[in-house]
């Protein structure tokens, strides 16, 4: 019988470097989505895939793009920690066929790992274009491995792929040997001999010990091995004259270039010249062009978001107003209780709907990143801002998290994991919240439009400013503090220049778009309910008023506030609600006051000055970062940093405040 | 000489990487290693842009510092 039929389950990794074509691979295998892109955090989470073959069933796993198995960033260490545990049954290796060597590089280390591999020649195309010719059986029979070439995005060669697959999978991998020397390979047999560390290839072992790997020396735990380690090193050095590291690159590359060189050949004379993309480069980063196209690029890119986000968030803003009246007229229609009806349209759908009025805003400009980072320009962007960061004593490849930050903080923060120094990447992400996401910017329209009219646009690039020197000198001092030390070095690949897809962007703005939409969902969705409750009780107190507990909360820390300038309990409470997200702080002050939006600009006006107006936008642009950014931040670094970004952040969002008041009072006689 | 102060458009061959631990191997693992010939395709002041047929990369000045390099005609 067919339903009878036993159905094999098996488990793949599709590994690659970045930009070989790995996640297309992926789509035409799974038919899943999932983007194409250049820049780092493509593969955030852990995706999988799942395709059937006669009886197979193939979960297929798609692992970030790494150039080794020495795990010199996170997205490295996840996927060397995947094969190393998990143990897919087989692993395809997704290589840019039109850059061999290179990309053998990684298939080397998987196969000294012992992995059942399938090596993927992928760009075929690009390879037959450049009039280059492979010998597959050639690589197949030196590798010992399968051999599939393939056109991913014409779908060339999936099918075989896939079959090839189900062919080897689970098999035991042929051993595979790279010949390290007489002198180094007697040290290999050394150390195999004096360590040991279950569920890993001993060879392989030995050869991360000699290399200095430090995760797996940790691993072994065990004082012994280290010092034959040592010693073997030591020799070994002394020995070749020069650095161990070294010795095994060369040896890797030795081996790789012989079979690179006898398995292509070019049919015709192409020597490399200076193409257009060498000419585009030399434009973008030129020392005089480069930052003013920068700053060009991104007068574009807030221009786009706001005049055509605008129209779309005011069509949210209204359609989410109609649907709380809707809501709320028809639970009294059917005389349903008041309270539920005041939940429904004041809470959930007036406090997730103050966020979900900034979705076009953060579509538009991560729609807008995703087409610079397919285009190939970001990371020159990156490249050109590398001395602008080293100000902040972080290097170029930090400057896309903090961009992304201004869309918001939640997405950048999660960029972070490219980042291969740990310092670095918690540095990054300590700052990233000084980045002012585009939730701030309704605050600053409103209260710059009540106080400086004149001068509302300058007043409000001042605070983006503000927040980019801040960002400065908190991450100088931090640095100093918990980060000592020299700046890491930076080393990016430039990806080439690409047509953008519009495929491509638009999945790519989407799987960070719903992170935002995500955080809508959980987390705002709790603080809200949570927050609607303080505002009800006690029963009888009208609905965040001041006898309600939010209110006696804000009002607790009205004498905290006092020397800012807004010592009332309603700033207090809009501070408050403003931890959920920091747009809720004008819909809170708009309820608070009884008035709607429109009506918002003269109460206001009655109750702040010029100055307490400047104090409270300071405030609300530093004072801490909103729930979901904590947990992100809890998430990505753990507790103890946690502590210390909200810590800061509110200590410096209160002082600076109190300072900017104080100053005015005093020195220029405003109040 | 050190990759640092070469001109952009010269070809030369890397000789030394002076790296610290990890960074010999990094580079490596993106094709760039000792024996390999590079072209400096831009070189301002800070970082600058090697390319070794057609995978480019960016590399910071201080690390450029520390590959060391000799002109191949």
């Amino acid at each position: 019988m067919d339903v009878q039929k036993k159905i094999k389950k098996t488990m793949i990794a599709l590994a690659g470097n970045p930009n070989s074509g790995k996640t297309t691979v992926f789509n035409s295998m799974t038919g899943g989505r999932q983007h194409v892109g250049n820049w780092p955090g493509v593969t955030v989470e852990k995706k999988e895939g799942k395709f059937t073959q006669n009886t197979h069933e193939i979960t297929v796993v798609d692992l970030p793009g790494i150039y080794s198995l020495t795990a010199y960033s996170i997205d490295e260490r996840i996927a060397r920690d995947f094969l190393l545990r998990e143990k897919p049954d087989a692993v395809v290796v997704v290589v840019d066929a039109s850059n061999l060597e290179r990309n053998l590089y990684l298939v080397t280390q998987l196969l000294e790992l012992g992995s059942n591999v399938v090596l993927d020649l992928n760009m075929m195309d690009v390879v037959r274009n450049k009039g280059l010719e492979i010998d597959t059986s050639k690589l197949s029979a030196v590798l010992g491995i399968p051999v599939i070439e393939t056109v991913a995005h014409q779908g060339e060669g999936i099918e075989k792929l896939k079959e090839t697959i189900v062919e080897i999978s689970g098999e035991k991998a042929d051993s595979f040997r790279i010949d390290y020397d007489q002198d180094i390979e007697s040290e290999i047999e050394a150390v195999q001999n004096a360590v040991t560390l279950p569920g890993y290839p001993s060879r392989w072992v030995a050869i991360k010990l000699l290399e200095g790997d430090a995760e797996i020396l940790e691993r072994v735990a065990d004082s012994n091995a280290e010092s034959v380690v040592l010693e073997s090193q030591a020799k070994l050095e002394r020995h070749l004259g020069y650095d161990l590291e070294t010795a095994f690159v060369e040896r890797r590359y030795a081996f790789l270039s012989g079979l690179v060189k006898e398995s292509t050949r070019k049919r015709l004379g192409l020597a490399e010249r200076l193409d257009m993309s060498d000419r585009i480069d030399r434009i973008l980063v030129n020392r005089y062009l480069g930052i003013p196209i920068f700053l060009a690029m991104m007068w574009l890119v807030f221009q786009l978001v706001f005049t055509l986000g605008a129209p779309l968030a005011d069509g949210i803003d209204s359609f989410i107003g109609w649907f709380g009246e809707a809501v709320s007229s028809g639970i009294e229609g059917v005389k349903g209780p008041k309270w539920l009806s005041s939940l429904l349209s004041d809470g959930i759908i007036g406090g997730v709907g103050s966020v979900l009025v900034f979705l076009p805003n953060i579509m538009l400009l991560f729609l807008a990143i995703a087409i610079l980072e397919a285009s190939g320009y970001m990371a020159r962007a990156a490249f050109v801002m590398d001395r602008f960061m080293h100000a902040l004593g972080l290097h170029g490849k930090s400057f896309i998290p903090m961009l992304l930050g201004f869309g918001c903080n939640i997405p950048g923060i999660m960029a972070t994991r490219t980042l291969e120094s740990e310092k670095d990447r918690i540095l990054t992400i300590l700052v990233n919240p000084l980045m002012s996401c585009s939730a701030r910017l309704p605050i600053y329209v409103l209260f710059a439009g009540a106080f400086f009219s004149k001068s509302q646009g300058l007043v409000i690039f001042s605070l983006y400013l503000m927040g980019i020197v801040l960002a400065v000198v908190v991450a100088r001092i931090f640095k100093s503090i918990f980060f000592k030390g020299e700046v890491a070095p930076l080393i990016m690949e430039l990806p080439p220049y690409r047509l953008p897809t519009i495929k491509g962007v638009f999945i790519h703005m989407w799987e960070r778009s719903s992170l935002f939409l995500r955080k809508a969902g959980s987390i705002i969705f709790l603080g809200v309910v949570l927050i609607w409750f303080l505002a009800s009780l006690p029963l009888g107190a009208e609905y965040a008023s001041e006898q309600s507990l939010i209110g006696k909360l804000g009002s607790l820390f009205t004498p905290l506030l006092e020397p800012a300038g807004f010592g009332f309990w309603q700033a207090g409470v809009a501070l408050l609600f403003g931890i959920l997200a920091k747009e809720v702080v004008v819909g809170t002050l708009g309820t608070l006051y009884g008035v709607e939006e429109a009506g918002l600009t003269s109460v206001i006006q009655a109750h702040f000055t010029a100055l307490s107006a400047y104090a409270f936008m300071v405030m609300a642009l530093v004072y801490i970062p909103c729930i979901a950014a904590i947990a992100t931040i809890k998430r990505e670094t753990g507790w103890k940093w946690t502590g210390l970004a909200v810590g800061y952040s509110l200590v410096l969002g209160w002082f600076l405040a109190v300072l900017i008041y104080q100053m005015g009072v005093l020195f220029m006689a405003l109040r | 000489m050190p990759l640092s102060m070469v001109r952009p458009g010269q070809r030369v061959r890397i000789e030394e990487i002076r790296g610290g631990r990890g960074l010999i191997g990094k580079l490596a693992s993106m094709g760039f290693y000792p024996g390999v010939e590079i072209r400096v395709v831009s070189n301002r002041p800070g970082p600058l842009i090697v390319s070794r047929d057609g995978v480019k990369l960016g590399l910071g000045y201080g690390m450029a510092h520390r590959i060391l390099v000799y002109p191949v005609s």
